[in-house]
């Protein structure tokens, strides 16, 4: 009984945010209860839809509003099963981070024993607390006294006056940001406020705060909800991905406020990479790039112990200062095979000197092979800014263009969609090179280089036009749109491909994917 | 600035009837700081240790807790060299309604049983956890060294 109500619930909370939102939502048994057991059958449904591409995932965006109303919905619909006042059984909700079957169950189960640990003392009545005033009564927080004071006490019976309840609660709520575990102020006792309670104390300016707090630690609660984590941004994500997906799949999605992000780790879109890969990536980024650059240009490593060394002046009879291993810094073969002929080494074939540079050359290969993918990958993160530049230059030309030559506003507006092509383009191909950084050589890392090259080849075309100056550019215009489109075009085959490989655990990794 | 009917009402209380063993006095020009002096319990290793120690009201209380640190040195693991004391009810668990009296009974309670488990000073606690003897050794060592009138 209790999974139909469930289902029809969610039914209807579901068609009423299909009418407000358009944003292409596509999946007809989205969890709203984030159901944590059954992964899987609803992504397989995903795939047979023709309408999604392979490396795009189903998510819808919800304001405020509706992630207020979500809540609303889920405590009516509670309340009336468990026989709870509202304010009782949203605490009693958010006690089990918004699992309604387990606290069903569990009330069934052991009522006394879920209300006292979700803070909610003896049975609720359906006899709410009341401000009232007591004969005798002095409040044990500010000693005040006298028959005109207002004083309020929850269930649990600890009174104190109105002023220091309201008090109390500002300083709960304004400066330590609390707000669904607000204990009563009596000490010791773990009864938690509700929001009928707090209704009748505070004023309206902190109930929205309150309010606020409490939808922000119901998307926190829920697994299958995200913040946009763009600034200032208030709308949240709902997405189906798992956590222990995120091998397979990478979830970009697309905020109504226009950011790309990805539901697994809250960074910037970066397909075709999974989260795993990009963790590393950004941390080997952080350790290493620029040091690494230079270490390579300015450096040898000792042939014996590989100790790094820099060598600032003096001649080449190198002895290091860790092993003292004595080499020569030309050769880097061992010192005493030279003989007297210092300054000058003209023994290159020697074999332990070949033998030195040989393992030298291996340690510095993956070096150099690092600094290949990551200047490509930093490239085209520099690329982006410098586009981004342009396109805001090229803005105040679009506006002298229309005035000459007479297009009009909607007729220059495929610069914009330009522009925005290659933000994104540039993003994917980022990524690519880390992503590539990863792989092991196979056949399908041929592929991807391909589709790789294709890309940053399509992209490079359609950057260069907008280097032109602002008097051709009208002349462009249809060979500007036909690179975008080709431009979205190489992108997605790239990001299908990928996705698909990653879906099937197609792809081989030169590190271990945990 | 006026001081608030419940700092006034607990001072006259804490004058009128004293915690036994402990004892804390307003300063005269400041009455939101208190000199505090706590006996350490019998059968502690701080028995017969007179431990000082400071007690100020910060401008929100009742509804932010008092801070108190010792003055006196003692080696407790919930107590640094500092003086700061790790104790629940003067951070996350503290409430409105508990008062001065409460805070320093818990205090002195607090003597009498040490947490090694939730540590301030860390050095103090594994010494406590791996040598309880010869922790209390020390702590007596202490008591007598630096807690005596």
């Amino acid at each position: 009984m209790d999974s139909d109500d469930e289902f029809n619930s969610s039914q209807v909370s579901e068609d009423e945010f299909m009418q407000d939102s358009d944003v292409d939502l596509v999946d007809d048994d989205s969890d709203f209860d984030m159901d944590q057991d059954d992964v899987g059958f609803e992504t397989q449904d995903k795939d047979i839809k023709p309408s999604k591409q392979a490396y795009e995932v189903d998510f819808k965006v919800f304001d405020p509003e509706q992630i207020q109303q979500t809540q609303d919905k889920q405590i009516t619909d509670v309340s009336a099963i468990l026989g709870q006042p509202p304010e009782a059984t949203a605490i009693l909700l958010r006690h089990l981070r918004w699992n309604k079957e387990r606290l069903i169950d569990k009330y069934m189960e052991d009522q006394d024993g879920i209300l006292e640990s979700a803070g909610l003392g003896e049975s609720a009545t359906h006899n709410p607390p009341k401000i009232i005033r007591v004969k005798g009564f002095v409040c044990d927080i500010c000693c005040e006294d006298g028959p005109e004071l207002d004083t309020f006490a929850m269930k649990c019976g600890h009174r104190f006056c109105v002023g220091c309840y309201r008090q109390y609660l500002y300083t709960k709520i304004k400066d330590e940001g609390e707000a669904a575990r607000i204990r009563c102020p009596g000490d010791g006792c773990n009864r938690v406020v509700d929001s009928k309670s707090l209704d009748l104390l505070v004023a309206e300016d902190l109930r929205d705060r309150y309010q606020e707090l409490l939808t922000r630690t119901y998307v926190d609660d829920k697994e299958n909800l995200r913040w946009c984590p763009a600034p200032n941004c208030v709308y949240a994500v709902e997405c189906g991905v798992k956590d222990k997906e995120l091998k397979r799949i990478v979830p970009t999605v697309h905020c109504e406020c226009g950011h790309y992000f990805c539901f697994g780790c809250s960074l910037n879109d970066h397909q075709p990479a999974p989260c795993a890969l990009v963790k590393k990536w950004l941390k080997k980024c952080e350790d290493d790039s620029e040091t690494a650059n230079w270490i390579s240009a300015n450096t040898k490593e000792c042939p014996k112990c590989h100790s790094t060394i820099e060598k600032n002046g003096g001649c080449n009879h190198m002895t290091c200062r860790k092993c003292r291993h004595e080499f020569c810094w030309m050769c880097m073969g061992v010192w005493s095979e030279h003989g007297t002929s210092w300054y000058n080494c003209n023994r290159y074939e020697e074999k332990s000197g070949s033998e030195a540079r040989d393992a030298q050359a291996k340690s510095r290969q993956s070096l150099e092979r690092y600094l290949h993918y990551y200047n490509r990958y930093a490239n085209h993160e520099q690329s982006a800014k410098l586009d981004k530049d342009i396109y805001l230059k090229t803005e105040k030309k679009m506006q002298q263009l229309q005035n000459t030559t007479g297009m009009s506003w909607i007729e220059v507006q495929f610069l914009d969609t330009a522009s925005q092509a290659l933000q994104q383009c540039r993003q994917t191909l980022k990524w690519t090179y880390a992503f590539a950084y990863y792989l092991a050589r196979n056949n399908l890392t041929e592929i991807f280089e391909d589709n790789q090259k294709d890309l940053e080849m399509a992209v490079e075309n359609l950057s260069e036009m907008f280097e032109k100056p602002i008097d051709q550019l009208k002349g462009l215009k249809v060979d500007m749109m036909d690179k975008t489109a080709y431009c979205n075009k190489r992108r997605i085959i790239l990001l299908n491909d990928t996705a698909e490989n990653l879906k099937q655990g197609n792809w081989e990794f030169n590190v271990s994917m945990s | 600035m006026a001081l608030p009917k419940r700092i006034i009402k607990e001072t006259e209380r804490l004058m009128a009837e004293p915690v036994q063993g402990i004892s804390a006095i307003p300063h005269e020009e400041n009455l939101r700081h208190f000199d505090v002096v706590i006996f350490g319990p019998s059968q502690s290793p701080y028995e017969g240790g007179v431990f000082k120690a400071e007690l100020f009201l910060p401008e929100d209380y009742p509804m932010a807790p008092p801070k108190v640190r010792f003055l006196t040195k003692i080696y407790h693991p919930n107590i640094d060299r500092l003086g700061r004391i790790c104790l629940d009810v003067l951070k996350s668990n503290w409430s409105p309604a508990l008062q001065i009296r409460t805070i320093l009974l818990s205090i002195q309670a607090l003597l009498g049983a040490p947490n090694p488990d939730d540590p301030l000073a860390n050095d103090v606690a594994q010494q406590w956890k791996e040598d309880q003897n010869k922790a209390i050794a020390t702590a007596k060592e202490w008591t007598e060294k630096y807690a005596k009138p």
